[in-house]
């Protein structure tokens, strides 16, 4: 499998604290990655400097061989290179179609797209994937009545909306009702399988990780501490002191 | 009220509308009535950025500004020099013919028009990339530089001002030609932004309104959808501004064209008055303003904008969504908005085939 994704030494402080320090890793296409770590091991730090939310001090991005550390974030959105959010973000005001109907991608837009109305393909699509997170029935609702796990499900919607080719998914199940986790995950493989979209993962919840993931990496104080299958990084010693604060 | 309800009521209240100039009870309120066209074109394009995109811009009043000087000058420099010109102006003498005048207005207009974009796409790539009260504050720098360069600049009449030709006799009285020239403006203004609203940019700026991060991390090209916006509104700004100083006839710099303490604010609470980021908000809003403007001129002279500012106040407090704003809260079936509780309690479920 030829690397999707690849990060090679990245590098990132804020003022004296190392978010990252030489962090590398790789994503292959068509591959489902872990990256697990304690509280401020600097994962969501990571995935801020892949898609451009802020400039990384050294070090290389690369997505299909193309450098990465100097485009903004929207122009790394039209590559195909997607983020959800730790903290959701969905555009309250507006309803739920209409959040998936702005979420089509934006790689083709020219100045005459942006007077278009969209097409029936674009709402049908819309209503579609809604069915897909089991939001259907609310597609009418603003997105701000809809619960936090709700609101979590439309992101992960959206994303698809945009029809990414990787997508970075930043703790997926946190907040989502015990009872939709199964489901959510099966969602997330059948994005894999159906869309053929790649998935880079964080998640705090050691279940869905090693049910989701075939490949983990493990951060810890801003460096990569392991990496492995799940079963190695399960019994990586370790992993496991970094989690129990042996560090 | 259901779309049709809503066509039929909309084309009823433009019918009497054309009509109001027939009224001969409403001849001597001619002017007035303009103007409250000229309110609602006010409030219609500050809603653009203000309600619909979430920038407060309090430096709109710089293309209004910018359209009224572009036409008057073309109007004048289109026939006269401007030696001739400063010695008939305010005379009789000024006068055209009428195929003169309106090649001059439109001419004007458009230039104006023009104009007014090309500056929007300018400072709109600029500080558009300010967010917030950032954007807030440098915009109203925009409105009080743009008058001091007025008034200082001789060849558009610097501090003295500028007077615009005279209406020829045969186009009737200025009330009702300017009426009818502000409420065609109006009318495709609101006409052209409802289409803009139900299409791909209306979804855009309001993505950029609730989330501009967000909307970037979609791949959006928030930069340019900002900047069109700015201009759409500086379109419409100029235009009125056009025809607004012929109807006036005199163009003082800080107290017509860029009248930021009177029109530029005016703007943005006749917008908050009926609604942000609705349609028909700025439509009620300007309204409402007016007419109550109007009549606390009349009963209340000395007072009125004592009675004005109670009135903004008493809004801001009790109707902080606005006129619009509220009814939908209140309403929102009347509104289109899906309120069904069912689908709002419903537990989703994500268990077997979807």
């Amino acid at each position: 499998m030829t690397d999707l994704l690849k990060i090679d030494r990245v590098c990132k402080s804020f003022g004296g604290v190392v978010a990252n320090d030489a962090v590398s890793l790789s994503v292959p296409e068509g591959a489902i990655i872990g990256l697990i770590g304690p509280n401020g091991s600097g994962k969501t730090t990571l995935f801020n400097s892949i898609v451009g939310y802020h400039p990384i001090d050294s070090g290389s991005i690369r997505f299909r061989g193309e450098e990465l550390s100097a485009l903004r974030t929207a122009e790394i959105a039209r590559l195909g290179l997607l983020r959800t959010f730790q903290q959701t973000r969905i555009f309250g005001k507006m309803n739920c179609v209409q959040n998936m109907q702005i979420s089509v991608p934006h790689v083709g837009d020219s100045f005459m797209t942006m007077w278009r109305r969209f097409p029936p393909e674009v709402t049908e699509r819309a209503e579609s994937l809604l069915k897909f997170v089991g939001l259907y029935a609310k597609r009418q609702l603003r997105a701000e009545d809809l619960s936090f796990g709700q609101q979590k499900l439309l992101e992960f919607a959206m994303a698809l909306m945009n029809e990414p080719k990787a997508l970075l998914l930043d703790e997926p199940t946190a907040g989502i009702n015990p009872t939709l986790i199964n489901g959510l995950i099966d969602r997330l493989k059948r994005a894999h399988a159906e869309f053929g979209i790649t998935l880079f993962v964080i998640e705090h919840n050691m279940r869905v990780i090693m049910n989701l993931a075939e490949y983990i990496y493990c951060l810890a104080h801003g460096e990569l501490l392991a990496n492995g299958t799940p079963e190695q990084i399960q019994n990586d010693q370790r992993v496991i002191e970094a989690y129990l604060g042996g560090h | 009220m259901n779309s049709s309800t809503r066509m039929v009521l909309s084309a009823a209240l433009f019918i009497a509308a054309l009509f109001v100039p027939q009224v001969p009870a409403l001849q001597p309120y001619l002017t007035q009535i303009a103007f409250l066209w000229v309110m609602i074109l006010f409030a219609l394009t500050w809603d653009v950025l203000g309600g619909q995109m979430g920038y407060n811009s309090f430096g709109n009043i710089l293309y209004f500004g910018l359209g009224m000087y572009a036409t008057a000058v073309i109007q004048r420099d289109l026939y006269f020099t401007v030696e001739e010109y400063a010695n008939v102006a305010g005379g009789e003498q000024a006068a055209l013919t009428t195929a003169e005048y309106l090649f001059g207005l439109g001419l004007g207009m458009g230039t104006g028009a023009l104009l007014a974009v090309i500056v929007a796409a300018l400072l709109g790539s600029g500080i558009l990339g300010l967010r917030g009260h950032y954007f807030a504050i440098c915009t109203l720098g925009l409105g009080i530089a743009a008058g001091e360069l007025a008034s200082g600049w001789d060849y558009i009449g610097a501090g003295s001002g500028l007077v615009t030709p005279l209406l020829p006799d045969a186009l009737g009285e200025r009330g009702p030609f300017f009426y009818y020239v502000f409420l065609i403006l109006a009318v495709i203004a609101f006409l052209v932004l409802r289409r803009l609203y139900a299409g791909q940019f209306g979804l855009a700026i309001n993505a950029i309104r609730d989330d501009e991060d967000k909307a970037e991390a979609l791949g959006l090209h928030t930069t340019r959808y900002k900047t069109v916006a700015w201009c759409v509104s500086a379109f419409f700004l100029a235009l009125t501004g056009g025809a607004f100083g012929n109807l006036v006839i005199f163009i003082d710099p800080t107290d017509v064209a860029f009248a930021g303490p009177t029109f530029g604010v005016w703007m943005v609470l006749m917008a908050i008055l009926g609604g942000k980021g609705t349609l028909w908000g700025p439509v009620i809003g300007a309204t409402v303003f007016h007419v109550t403007q109007e009549l606390f001129w009349t009963y209340l002279f000395g007072w009125q904008r004592v009675a004005l500012g109670l009135l903004i106040v008493v809004v801001v407090v009790f109707f902080p969504l606005g006129i619009v704003g509220w009814m939908r809260e209140r309403w929102p079936k009347r509104f289109g908005e899906v309120v069904d509780a069912e689908a709002r309690k419903a537990q989703i479920s994500l268990e077997g085939e979807s």
